[in-house]
């Protein structure tokens, strides 16, 4: 296949994974909604609230890093997904393959976030920069669990290559990673929880008391980008969790019904948890997450 | 001597800043045409930190396509909600289970830049005045106005006071008019599905109206704001 049909089809792939993302996010706000006795927004609202802010006619800019903000977010989130196989064997959505990308899709993960917080830097606003510290210390502390399980998985597959990590769980439901390496898995889902920014580590975010956490300058078009990303970075994480513990898919049905019940699981837990304060949360995941992490390396190590 | 001493000394040994006002105003007349703003009541220094362009009327997109936006604006309300009253107490039930304004795609959105509807809830004193206008221009448009309350509409029981303007309206363009002391939450809703029509139909246009009337509005404004300390237009 020449480079340049590869390159058409994982972008027809990002744009796949987007509106799924987008989807997702809508049909969450919908069970959050009902959760709590409400009807909730239709579950095409994401699609809408993007397509408002792309058309709103006047917006500003407060100079080059802060444009650059939201430009670093998306690149962070299409980095992530295109080094990622959605659909193992696809043409599609088998996107880009190369040796340790499972540590390059680690970093692009990291990097959206700097990117913002250098953005949103520039915008001025003190609100801003408190959502940029709480993000970035919780970021820090989730990654470690994160990291650990990660290193497990490489001491059990001798790779770092998530292709080849989904291929060694192939055949039967019992070479997941879920069951060869349940510590790693556990120590991983834990990590998701903050990843995904729902309750009980939804304080970055905070939607009413500092309002909406770094973004709180950012309007219109870039809002959209956002916006945008939030769908991509969403579905491309939980694709990323399906390739490393769930036995990655080999077609788009099981690659949308696994990445839903991954995403179910943060909902659960959102939906039924009250919130950690930010120095509350970096002490969840510095105890118990991150030395079932240690372990799961010790146990390949033995 | 005490630190406090000390400090107080390296003040006063520092010599005067230098006078650069004649300077700076011969290179500031270039920049002050009718496209831009004085910004006079700020000082020299202050004047450099803000933007200083008036705002412009801008055209809407071409017919079907400004229709598909009006339609995404419609059905996409987030909402500044400015407690100005009493009658911010009747907003809070509109996001609870019971009312749930969620299901008409609308959310309170708490940070101006983000928020496309600018309610103002209840009776406006001077001085929160003089916030509504920094918050309503900090807005990106299309941006639109939905005043609850009749103190918005008339000044109401405080048609009288001395700290109170009456009609909002004269200091921002309003799109929508809740009456009532205090309207229920139904009728809040019912304000907005006044608006929602108002946004298809594309009369919502309060944004180029501030622009268009952009010094009678700014003069209204600084007729009861007295000590006016920030620029002309909040960008």
């Amino acid at each position: 296949m020449s480079f340049a049909t590869k390159l058409m089809l994982s972008f027809l792939s990002l744009g796949v994974i987007t509106i799924w993302g987008l989807t997702l996010n809508g049909i969450v706000a919908k069970i959050f909604a009902r959760v709590q006795g409400r009807l909730g927004p239709p579950f095409w609202q994401p699609f809408i609230d993007i397509i408002k802010n792309n058309a709103k006619r006047t917006t500003v800019s407060h100079g080059i890093m802060f444009y650059l903000g939201p430009v670093f977010r998306i690149a962070g989130g299409i980095g992530t997904y295109m080094f990622i196989p959605a659909v193992l064997g696809s043409v599609m959505f088998s996107n880009y393959s190369v040796s340790g990308d499972v540590f390059l899709v680690m970093y692009f993960i990291f990097f959206g976030q700097l990117g913002m917080a250098l953005g949103a830097g520039e915008g001025g606003h003190p609100y801003s920069a408190i959502g940029v510290a709480r993000g970035l210390a919780q970021m820090t502390a989730f990654e470690v669990p994160f990291a650990l399980s990660v290193i497990s998985l490489a001491v059990q597959y001798h790779t770092l290559n998530i292709t080849e990590i989904v291929m060694a769980q192939q055949g039967s439901i019992l070479n997941w990673t879920l069951f060869t390496n349940p510590l790693a898995v556990i120590a991983a889902m834990i990590a998701m929880l903050g990843m995904t920014m729902y309750n009980p580590f939804s304080v970055v975010i905070a939607p009413q008391e500092t309002p909406i956490g770094p973004p709180t300058e950012y309007s219109a078009s870039f809002l959209g980008l956002l916006a945008t990303n939030r769908g991509i970075f969403n579905a491309a994480k939980l694709v990323l969790f399906m390739n490393l513990y769930f036995g990655g898919a080999t077609n788009i049905i099981s690659m949308l019904v696994k990445t839903f019940a991954i995403y179910m699981f943060s909902v659960f837990v959102g939906v039924a948890f009250p919130r950690f304060k930010t120095e509350d949360s970096i002490r969840f995941f510095l105890k118990v997450p991150a030395l079932l992490g240690a372990l799961a390396i010790v146990v390949w190590l033995i | 001597m005490t630190d406090i001493d000390k400090i107080h000394d390296s003040l006063e040994a520092k010599p005067e800043p230098a006078d650069t006002e004649t300077n700076n105003n011969t290179e500031r007349e270039w920049r002050k045409d009718e496209k831009t703003l004085t910004n006079s009541e700020l000082s020299l220094e202050e004047q450099d930190w803000f933007c200083d362009a008036r705002p412009q009327p801008v055209k809407p997109a071409w017919g079907p396509i400004e229709k598909f936006y009006n339609w995404a604006r419609s059905h996409s309300l987030w909402i500044l909600a400015f407690g100005t009253g009493c009658g911010a107490i009747e907003l809070r039930p509109l996001v609870t289970a019971r009312y749930d304004i969620s299901r008409l795609g609308m959310q309170p959105r708490p940070t101006p830049r983000q928020a496309s509807v600018f309610m103002i809830g209840g009776y406006v004193s001077i001085k929160t005045l003089k916030r509504i206008v920094r918050s309503y221009e900090q807005m990106q448009g299309p941006k639109f106005v939905v005043a609850v309350c009749s103190c918005a509409i008339n000044g109401g029981m405080y048609w009288d006071s001395y700290n109170t303007i009456k009609r909002i309206d004269h200091y921002i363009p309003v799109d929508v008019y809740v009456t009532g002391c205090m309207p229920r939450p139904e009728a809040v809703i019912a304000g907005f599905t006044k608006l929602k029509e108002l946004i298809m139909a594309g009369k919502a246009e309060g944004q180029n109206l501030y622009a268009e009337k952009f010094d009678w509005y700014k003069a209204n404004q600084k007729q009861v704001i007295k000590d006016w300390n920030m620029p002309d237009y909040n960008w």
